[in-house]
């Protein structure tokens, strides 16, 4: 059996900051990591490879930095390592990353294939179902649980919602989204790091991936980011120093005053 | 044909979900601009009878696609019902809904037909031709896109819940309830559903309340006094992102970029510094209080009435206070 693990390289947003004169990102030494939904995915394909024997195979769409990602991959367990990268893929919007991602998956074959939920940079949650519709295979995505029975070859997952969850299942071919909360990734150890120096990291380029030339890249991507902005906030406000039953009083009569008590 | 804006209402075991009225009054505005008839899409087992709400609150015609294979949410019958009526009656743009529902149907169906998504919209604008301007948080609300479809149709987005403001009902509009039979391809029903359970909880959701005291790392520790505090105003209690990696509140309680978007009539901040994730969940509230010892925190630049002090020193106070100016 071969599950592949779809992943991505993002700048740690959590370190992002604001540069408030020109209102721009600064993006400067923000340190990238394996967006931590698909590593958690990563870490439900390396369970099942525990437990009934699989190969993992690691694909990751980025700039040539991207291997740093699959190197880490590689150490927590992955088997084999694909960097999807072409200067012609630059500029992708999620249904063009979709397309060139499953012209990938394609090539490097699969049983089963695994992707975080989203990314923290763009938040869009797209890429995996669009993966999956590309590829004519089910999708299940929120996945919280997996559950592996080898002799059906069969997985049960829990597939979580807002207000409930459901137990579905699947056979090969099928695409889950996970969420990070629920598994925790493993980290790597010192022998993992050295052996994954080992491994080769095979490069995936337009030529190798035949894809449409219409549906990738900035031109072959539905939606066009027009403007972007950062958050302007509120200049009508007050703040108060005052002892805290003044302090009291003033929020007490502002909110009288507001109608909301 | 006249143009049109279709709103996929989310419904689940019979019920609306809220944000599909919400966004009902998010295709009201658009069309202020565009002047596109907006059409319902209702997608279940036995919701037909809902189609009358949908009207009251804005939707010119129902599509109604109503089928016991529809009975409970699986991805690829959903998809087919919502794709045999997109193609059908080409509408200009789809709103859905940013839910785990929402977020796993446009996506497959937007690779189906071909066209652009735009993710977890907090704002939506329209010119005269119906273009759409879909405006979106990204890298952590750090950044705001926003995000055109020029040459593809329909356009697409999907719409973060508690962001939109859904239309008075009105009881005297009028529509058409159009019933769509659909031609479902069985043969594509992969996923078999073994179990399905609502997990019940008691506490009202943080998004619907009117008020809400929200703690931060800096008052955790104080969560009884604040209970007690919300309880004698009718207050519901929400909290930042470091409060629920402490075990101290759930999730369902979390207000930010990775929360809930809320926008009450009160939100107080207690004790929260005001990451630019929380402020993202937040920053539209009508009227904002924020407490902090530090005078520097960001949450001030958000904050209508910013207080530096120590909110469980205050909070005794303004109890008294608020039923003195009560009295």
């Amino acid at each position: 059996m071969k599950i592949a693990v779809c992943i991505k390289q993002v700048p740690n947003t959590t370190e992002i900051k604001i540069n408030p004169v020109t209102n721009t990102l600064i993006r400067d030494g923000v340190p990238s990591i394996i967006n931590p939904d698909d590593k958690s995915a990563l870490e439900a394909a390396l369970k099942i490879k525990e437990q009934v024997g699989a190969t993992v195979a690691v694909l990751c769409m980025g700039p040539a930095q991207a291997e740093i990602a699959l190197r880490e991959a590689l150490a927590m367990g992955a088997d084999e390592a694909y960097l999807i990268s072409d200067r012609a893929f630059a500029g992708s919007d999620t249904l063009a990353t979709s397309t060139i991602i499953s012209d990938a998956l394609k090539l490097v074959g699969f049983d089963f294939i695994v992707a975080g939920r989203q990314a923290i940079d763009g938040d869009t949650a797209q890429v995996g179902p669009q993966i999956a519709e590309h590829l004519g295979i089910p999708q299940i995505t929120y996945c919280a649980e997996f559950d592996y029975d080898a002799e059906k070859e069969y997985f049960r997952v829990k597939r979580q919602f807002e207000d409930r969850y459901q137990i579905l299942g699947v056979k090969s071919p099928a695409l889950f989204t996970v969420l990070s909360g629920s598994i925790k990734p493993r980290y790597m150890n010192v022998r993992d790091i050295i052996a994954q120096d080992q491994k080769e990291i095979t490069v995936l380029t337009y030529a190798d991936l035949k894809c449409n030339p219409d549906n990738i890249g900035l031109n072959g991507s539905p939606t066009k980011v027009k403007s972007t902005f950062t958050k302007q906030f509120n200049s009508d406000r007050q703040l108060v120093e005052a002892e805290p039953a003044e302090a009291a009083k003033i929020i007490a009569e502002q909110l009288k005053a507001k109608h909301i008590i | 044909m006249k143009k049109s804006i279709f709103v996929y209402c989310e419904q689940r075991d019979g019920v609306l979900a809220n944000v599909s009225l919400e966004l009902l009054g998010a295709a009201t505005e658009l069309s202020k601009a565009c002047h596109h008839e907006i059409c319902a899409v209702l997608i279940g087992h036995g919701v037909k009878a809902l189609s009358q709400t949908l009207i009251e609150y804005g939707a010119d015609k129902v599509y109604v696609a109503d089928d016991a294979v529809l009975k409970h949410y699986l991805t690829e019958q959903y998809a087919q019902a919502a794709y045999h009526i997109i193609s059908k009656y080409a509408p200009d743009i789809v709103l859905f809904p940013a839910t785990s529902i929402g977020r796993d149907l446009a996506p497959r169906l937007s690779a189906r037909l071909h066209t652009g998504l735009t993710a977890d919209c907090t704002k939506l604008e329209a010119d005269e031709n119906g273009s759409l301007f879909m405006t979106r948080p990204a890298f952590g609300g750090n950044l705001f896109a926003t995000i055109i479809c020029p040459n593809h149709r329909p356009q697409m987005s999907t719409v973060r819940p508690g962001v939109m403001k859904r239309n008075e009902p009105d009881k005297s509009l009028s529509g058409e309830v159009i019933k769509v039979e659909v031609p479902f391809d069985s043969s594509r029903f992969a996923v078999e559903l073994i179990e399905e359970k609502v997990e019940k909880t008691a506490e009202k959701p943080i998004e619907e309340a009117k008020i809400l005291i929200s703690v931060g790392r800096g008052m955790q520790k104080n969560l009884p006094q604040v209970k007690d505090f919300a309880d004698s105003i009718g207050a519901e209690i929400s909290c930042s992102r470091a409060v629920v990696d402490s075990g101290v509140l759930p999730q369902s309680r979390q207000v930010g970029q990775t929360g809930k978007t809320v926008r009450p009539q009160l939100y107080m901040a207690l004790g929260i510094s005001g990451a630019v994730q929380h402020l993202a969940g937040m920053g539209d509230s009508e009227f904002i209080v924020a407490i902090n010892k530090d005078k520097n925190a960001t949450i001030f630049g958000v904050a209508h009435l910013g207080v530096v002090g120590d909110a469980a020193e205050i909070l005794p106070h303004l109890e008294k206070e608020i039923q003195a100016q009560k009295a």
